[in-house]
């Protein structure tokens, strides 16, 4: 076990360096972006004098390379800096912008949660299923059930998310009204109502996600069908059931846990067009909303977010492939 | 044992085989009778259809087989019509199945004592503990070390010849009335294969169960079986009582069969003192990463002559030749040829050096790019090391090709996917004769193939040395080859050369006692060959108990 103890700490540093470069590519790319903030907010007001008295305030005017600097030593401080849109800027003029007004923390910190919650009644749900509905279609493989699902979960993940989420709203929500079809759900609100009007972006993101763990679950089961060990679990007299969940499942769990993982990184990072349609106040549509303004604090600890989970995500998963393999947890 | 009713009976069998809408014959009509407590032999080549057999004997038919007519009814019990249900509460129960290789058939994710008990809990047989306690004790009757830890662990913690005995345990585990072994030691070493076969006839016995041995090996299956079966492509050839078979087989296959262990060559005489080797190794010391493999190992190979070189898996013999080649630089001592040291690795090599040197690979299957033509595998070193190309580069192949005994007309355009396992090994020779070398390695070129094919190309390879004078590395573990082919024997053990000398010494005693306890190991064309080793020996001494006890010593 020492050995996986070395391993999770190599992972750990690879992934810090991973966030580093992330970082760097971020900045970058922000940066590379047309058209600026102050002009941005000044809009038909901008004049030179003003755009320049805003860049000097916001320290844009300054090189690209010690912007990086001070945005680093900043974040590794836990200051992700103040969101742009959130400064005062009635007195344009040139006064100095009042600063801790808005922090990006601030900004982002409830967002966050919001999106860490649908994401995990997303999982919970999507995660068990699919894995399920994999197995059963290995089982019964190439009857009507087989076939039918994969049509269905190809169909719900070769649609676009908006035409998902459309369709739900009209069946659960117009033509049988079960569930709210807007999400906007906000602070002190109680679990219960919480959980109810995420209901359906959740049901809508698991028909996005059920496809890809699915047809993992039951190409990986397959994959192993012709194996020795296979053929002495039947030969046994092993139901066929038992066979797959005993003797396939077991041994085809590294596979599943890689999809997995990405499917929960895409929950958390790419769900933008789903908090749209249901006007649900996650991270996504702060991140789309402040590319529009050009609020690079926010852009840039957005996108440094979703590179940490999608490196987080995959070490649990790498991790967990490890554990799920007796050669490496138990060597010779 | 003379009972009404045999405990299987086979009548008038058909099994085919589906591939991309053909149907194949796999068994024509077969009849068979196993009665209670009788082990029955079923020998063939590969195709024979022997597994095949054996599974139906099941009422179990993999993947793409069909039964298509024919009986098959255990302890009359119809099981070519019962439904899955029926047949599942037969399976593990009452029939057990050994496969061939254990390390692939025990679950890698699950202990191995967990597997055993599976069996016996699912069909109510016994409860998971009392059928744990029950593994313990088969473990220790089957003489396998620690019975009480050994079933705690994960297959992959377990050795082979070990497996291979919690595997037969396993089968064991509800005491069925029909155990199927098919091919249990083919993969294993003479010195571990005898403690499995010993192992096995002992359980076999002391349950009085009744077992179908499937092997391709007459001397193994002349030990375990009662009765022995010869197929051949589906059909049966003769059966008859193990000693009847052994010594007036009726029909000519099996003669030819049986024939197979006769050819042998001339031995050479040794090199003349002074003759400088083609191939000298000086005591190189090799390793894999951090793990010693070769410790100070020296032989010399000279023109024209053919040295084996023997030992059990994980001896060194294959590392030995990947120092030759130079794909593993030792980490001292060196590698002369023709008197001349070469460079550690084969990067450093320039291209006469290379081609001085070619390699013959065990899976001709795996050796050759199915994607290339055979005139492409073979072209290929024809340019690289004799600079020939167009019109002389093909009448080189030709020329090769009708060296290697296969139509240049007929193979020319082909794919390695369209030729036989024997022919694929032909191609792998002409491959290796085209750079014109001097040496030629051959990796258990023949351990993959049938005897009867292995024996086409033992001849081959000797016909070849004759005309070109090539110095030949023959590595191998199965002695019969070396009997057949060796001028000169190198016995290798632990990364060392533990003896060598000319062939007909080695086989003369007296011995080191590592050759000798691998020459005592081979079985024999003798019914009693077992019986006999064991008393010799005691059940103590056999395999790996033997070979840790001599390390002590």
């Amino acid at each position: 076990m020492a050995g996986i103890g070395l391993i999770i700490i190599k992972r750990l540093g690879l992934g810090l360096l991973t966030m580093l470069m992330v970082s760097i590519l971020i900045f970058g790319a922000v940066n590379l972006l047309p058209g600026d903030f102050a002009q941005a907010i000044l809009g038909q007001g901008a004049t030179p004098e003003a755009v320049q008295a805003i860049r000097r305030d916001l320290g844009l005017d300054q090189p690209l390379v010690e912007r990086y600097f001070t945005w680093l030593f900043g974040v590794l401080q836990g200051d992700f800096g103040n969101s742009f849109a959130e400064l005062n800027f009635s007195s344009y003029g040139g006064t100095t912008a009042s600063a801790n007004f808005g922090s990006v923390a601030d900004k982002l910190a409830p967002r966050f949660n919001n999106t860490m919650f649908l994401a995990g009644v997303t999982a919970l749900f999507a995660v068990p299923v699919s894995i399920l509905i994999g197995v059963l279609a290995a089982l019964y493989r190439n009857s009507i059930f087989d076939r039918v699902a994969n049509i269905t979960t190809l169909t719900s993940i070769s649609s676009p998310e908006f035409f998902l989420a459309y369709i739900l709203i009209l069946i659960l929500a117009v033509l049988n009204p079960i569930l709210p079809s807007l999400s906007n759900i906000y602070d002190g609100m109680d679990f219960a109502d919480r959980l109810e009007r995420s209901m359906l972006p959740a049901l809508t993101l698991t028909l996005v996600v059920t496809a890809h763990m699915m047809r993992m679950t039951r190409a990986a089961i397959i994959n192993l069908l012709a194996s020795p060990f296979i053929e002495m679990a039947r030969l046994k007299g092993l139901s066929p059931f038992r066979v797959i969940l005993f003797h396939a499942l077991p041994n085809a769990l590294a596979p599943i846990i890689n999809v997995v993982a990405l499917n929960l990184a895409f929950l958390i990072t790419g769900v933008v067009v789903v908090e749209v349609v249901f006007v649900y106040p996650g991270i996504g549509q702060l991140f789309v909303d402040s590319v529009k303004i050009r609020d690079i604090p926010v852009v840039q600890a957005c996108c440094l977010l979703f590179a940490a989970a999608y490196i987080l995500l995959n070490l649990t998963a790498d991790i967990m492939a490890i554990l799920s393999n007796p050669r490496l947890r138990h060597p010779k | 044992m003379t009972e009404k009713e045999p405990l299987v009976r086979i009548r008038n069998l058909n099994i085919i085989g589906i591939t991309d809408e053909t149907e194949v014959p796999i068994i024509n009509g077969v009849d068979l009778d196993l009665h209670r407590g009788e082990v029955i032999g079923l020998i063939g080549e590969s195709g024979a259809g022997k597994s095949t057999l054996g599974l139906a004997a099941m009422g179990f038919t993999r993947d793409g087989c069909h039964i298509r007519g024919g009986e098959v009814t255990f302890d009359g019990i119809d099981l070519v019509d019962a439904g899955p249900e029926i047949r599942r509460e037969l399976l593990g129960k009452r029939i057990a199945y050994v496969a061939q290789s254990a390390a692939a058939s025990f679950n890698p994710a699950h202990r191995i004592i967990r597997q055993h008990s599976e069996a016996p809990m699912v069909h109510s047989v016994m409860p998971r503990q009392q059928s744990e306690e029950d593994a313990i004790d088969l473990y220790n009757r089957l003489r396998l070390p620690n019975p009480e830890e050994i079933g705690f662990r994960y297959p992959h913690q377990v050795s082979g010849g070990q497996l291979q005995r919690a595997m037969t345990a396993m089968a064991m585990s509800c005491r069925p009335d029909l155990i199927i072994f098919d091919e249990p030691t083919t993969a294993l070493d003479v010195t571990t294969q005898i403690e499995v076969l010993a192992a096995i006839r002992d359980i076999v016995s002391q349950f009085n169960t009744a077992a179908i041995y499937i092997t391709h090996d007459l001397a193994v299956v002349a030990q375990m079986a009662d009765r022995i079966k010869v197929l051949f492509r589906g059909d049966e050839v003769e059966e008859a009582a193990t000693g009847t078979m052994m010594k007036s087989p009726k029909e000519e296959y099996t003669k030819s069969l049986w024939a197979v262990r006769s050819f042998q060559r001339k031995q050479k005489p040794l090199a003349k003192k002074g003759e400088v080797p083609v191939i000298s190794l000086q005591s190189v010391t090799a390793a894999y990463a951090t793990t010693p493999v070769l410790r100070e190992v020296s032989f010399d190979i000279h023109r024209g002559r053919t040295v084996a070189v023997v030992g059990e898996s994980g001896s060194g013999k294959s590392t030995a030749a990947r120092c030759i080649t130079g794909l593993l630089p030792p980490l001292s001592g060196q590698v002369l040829n023709n008197g001349n040291p070469l460079p550690a690795s084969f990067r450093q090599r320039n291209r006469e050096q290379l081609r001085q040197i070619q390699m013959i690979y065990q899976m001709a299957d795996t050796a050759l790019n199915p994607r290339m033509k055979i005139s492409e595998i073979i072209g290929r070193p024809v340019e690289f090391y004799l600079g020939l190309t167009g019109n002389e580069k093909k009448k080189r192949v030709f020329q090769l090709l009708e060296q290697i005994e296969l139509d240049p007309a007929q193979y020319y355009n082909r794919l390695p996917t369209e030729l036989s396992g024997g022919q694929k090994q032909r191609i792998g020779i002409a491959r290796a004769l085209a750079a014109e070398p001097e040496f030629i390695i051959c990796d258990e070129v023949t351990s993959a193939l049938d005897q009867l094919v292995a024996e086409g190309i033992l001849k081959l390879l000797a016909k070849l040395q004759d005309q070109m004078d090539l110095a030949y590395m023959f590595i191998t573990h199965d002695l019969s080859t070396v009997r057949a082919i060796a001028d000169e024997v190198v016995v290798m053990k632990d990364g060392e050369v533990v003896e060598s000398g000319a062939k007909n010494k080695m086989f003369k005693p007296p011995h080191h006692p590592y050759t000798d306890l691998l020459l005592s190991s081979v079985p024999e064309m003798d019914e009693n060959w077992l019986d006999e080793l064991l008393d010799q020996r005691g059940v103590e001494n056999i395999g790996d108990a033997a070979v840790s006890k001599m390390a002590g010593n």
